[in-house]
């Protein structure tokens, strides 16, 4: 499917999920999320991309309320369909969970409870925030089960999940998620359990359930193949910040960031000439050791002394953002990367 | 499931017949010769060998075996050496003393161990978790009879609250029964709560760090839910089997308890066949010791099956 970059000059007002100034700590270890600002309109998808360790996951858990609560501490401003979230008090959101707000995660092969059957899991979450029959909640996980295309719902239902394969059983977390027909859909790397086939399956699945029920889409992911396929815009992540942020056009025909740049040079390409791939050189660096100022700064190419100062998100074009002193980099350094 | 059920019962019967074996033969390998102690002062060779003779003690040791558990399976397990009552008889006369005894330590092992676990592995790291694992180290550290002789001392001499002895079937007069049960209960059932406690919380742990335990909350189902049925359920599997490997410590336990509480049970039995040498006896006591133990595994086998839906498949 093609991206729709419709909604991608949505005001904050429109927003269906506003995340300011986000600030996680765990422990007594430096900040492991510094400042993330996030939203998302209604039948959006915001595609939120990084490597291992950049925090995509982590901020992600913490707006749905599911960091655990010993030892962490999360501080900024959510705002969620007009409604202020709490997110230092994640019990404050279990009436949002699976409600308004639902969420998919990496494994589907262990994110469903073993000793029940899948049927009971469905209808629990349908019973967990409507007040109607277990015959009603039945018939509404049958339904869903219908919508996300598992085949014999009716005999799946009765089911324990050791008895469905992997992409049955992600068809099955998204039946779950989606059941009570959410506005905000939260994907945590979705896909990168399953086979490639089932991936384009699921991808496909999740797109056209968003573009039927208008549901805003989260999609968190290291994968920038699925990002341009799902996605209509784009949050590059790096240690905890944002490096740039802006439509899925923007971002991948004209990256401005040092880091996207980098990761888009590592895709490799069926057209155009043989090449050794691009990769970006040492890995993130952990909270322990961050750098002052820039955090990408240790790796990057284009590194200079202004670097040990913290760069802003700044407004390149509208809606297109990158926290780098020197983007546009074609101005500053005179060459494209 | 049926077909399982039944498959593991067949199984278990191997494991009774070596069994079976073993006690045959440590009466067999006993120092001390029965027929000694039975004839008492006479030491005429002749009679000797006519109550060897009538005891089948000639016979050559197979067929020794054989005929012995012949008989056992027909629920004959031979006459005491010392008092001449049949073996069942003393042992079905014992038994359900002690299975009163152990069914109520277990509960108040269960009803102490398990919530305490559950406590403990939810407040990770609190001031509840430290005191619920001191207390639960204490009490498997505590010797029986030390606690035992305390509590006689404390509730019945000093208080008057308790008997502190003797034994009432609840048939009889159920009220009694308890209050004389209750304190060997307790004695019995704390040592082991301790260690169910301890296994409770490090398998409910485990299981709160996994991903369904994730996909619940997400769910937005509110927390006391999560732990008791997402979670729990889940950590039940480890808390069964312990629960059944008790019960060989629960035989042990009682021995003591009922020598300190002067229960007349399957312990006290035991210790007194020990003393007496009375072979038919212990080979009695220690056969239906050993069966009741794989009957405890075999239904926390069976639990296993309705527990866990993956084992169904097998």
């Amino acid at each position: 499917m093609t991206p729709h970059p419709t909604n991608v000059t949505g005001t904050p007002a429109e927003a269906l999920l506003k995340v300011r100034d986000l600030r996680i700590t765990f422990g007594n270890s430096a900040e492991v999320i510094s400042g993330v600002d996030l939203a998302v309109t209604p039948g959006e998808t915001l595609a939120i991309v990084g490597e291992s360790g950049s925090g995509k996951s982590v901020t992600s858990l913490a707006v749905m309320g599911l960091l655990g609560a010993k030892g962490v501490r999360i501080e900024g401003a959510a705002e969620f369909d007009g409604q202020r979230l709490n997110l230092a008090h994640p019990d404050s959101l279990t009436g949002l969970r699976g409600d308004r707000m639902a969420m998919i995660f990496q494994e589907p092969m262990t994110s469903l409870n073993p000793a029940f059957r899948i049927g009971d899991q469905i209808a629990e979450a349908v019973r967990c925030h409507r007040d109607v029959t277990e015959a009603e909640a039945r018939a509404r996980a049958l339904d869903i089960m219908r919508k996300v295309g598992i085949s014999a719902p009716e005999r799946r239902m009765r089911q324990y999940p050791h008895e469905l394969s992997g992409g049955m059983r992600q068809r099955v977390m998204i039946a779950m998620a989606l059941v009570n027909e959410p506005a905000l859909l939260i994907a945590d790397e979705p896909t990168t359990a399953l086979d490639v086939t089932i991936q384009a399956q699921i991808l496909d699945l999740i797109s056209q359930l968003q573009r039927d029920r208008g549901m805003a889409v989260v999609f968190i992911t290291h994968d920038l193949g699925v990002v341009a396929q799902v996605a209509h815009r784009v949050a590059v992540m790096y240690a905890g910040r944002i490096a740039e942020t802006g439509t899925v056009e923007q971002v991948f025909n004209d990256p401005q960031h040092p880091y996207t740049i980098g990761l888009l040079g590592s895709i490799p390409s069926l057209t155009g000439p043989r090449t050794r791939l691009a990769t970006v050189p040492g890995s993130v660096p952990s909270p322990a050791e961050m750098p002052k100022g820039c955090r990408f700064s240790t790796r990057c190419p284009f590194a200079q002394p202004k670097c040990a100062e913290q760069p802003r998100l700044r407004e390149l074009a509208a809606g297109h953002r990158a926290a780098c002193h020197y983007a546009p980099l074609e101005l500053s350094f005179g060459t494209a990367a | 499931m049926l077909n399982l059920f039944l498959r593991r019962i067949v199984g278990a019967i191997p494991t009774i017949l070596l069994i079976s074996v073993f006690v045959f033969a440590l009466q067999k390998l006993l120092p001390g010769d029965p027929v000694l102690a039975m004839a008492g002062e006479e030491r005429d060779p002749v009679a000797l060998a006519a109550i060897r003779e009538q005891l089948g003690l000639n016979d050559p040791l197979p067929v020794q075996y054989f005929n012995w558990l012949l008989a056992a399976l027909q629920g004959d397990l031979g006459t005491s050496l010392r008092t001449g009552q049949p073996v069942t008889e003393l042992i079905l006369q014992k038994l359900p003393v002690t299975l009163q005894l152990g069914v109520m330590a277990i509960l108040i092992a269960l009803v102490i161990g398990i919530p305490a676990g559950i406590l403990s592995a939810v407040r990770k790291g609190t001031l509840t978790d430290y005191t619920a694992n001191l207390v639960a180290l204490s009490g498997m550290s505590v010797p029986n009879f030390w606690l035992g002789i305390l509590l006689i001392m404390l509730v019945s001499v000093r208080w008057q609250l308790l008997p502190a002895s003797g034994y009432v079937p609840p048939s009889e007069d159920f009220v009694q029964s308890m209050r004389t049960m209750i304190m060997p209960a307790f004695v019995l059932g704390t040592g082991l709560a301790g260690a169910l406690m301890r296994h409770t919380r490090s398998s409910m742990l485990g299981v709160l760090k996994q991903d369904y335990v994730r996909t619940a909350r997400a769910k937005g189902v509110p927390e006391r839910r999560v732990v008791l049925r997402h979670a729990f359920r889940n950590a039940l599997t480890p808390i069964v089997t312990l629960t059944a490997l008790l019960f060989g410590e629960l035989i042990a336990g009682a021995v003591l308890t009922e020598q300190i509480f002067t229960i007349p049970g399957f312990g006290k039995l035991v210790v007194d066949a020990v003393f007496t040498r009375d072979y038919a006896v212990v080979q009695g006591v220690v056969m239906v010791t050993a069966v009741g133990f794989i009957l405890m595994n075999l239904v926390a086998d069976m639990l296993y099956i309705l527990l866990n839906p993956r084992l169904r498949a097998a």
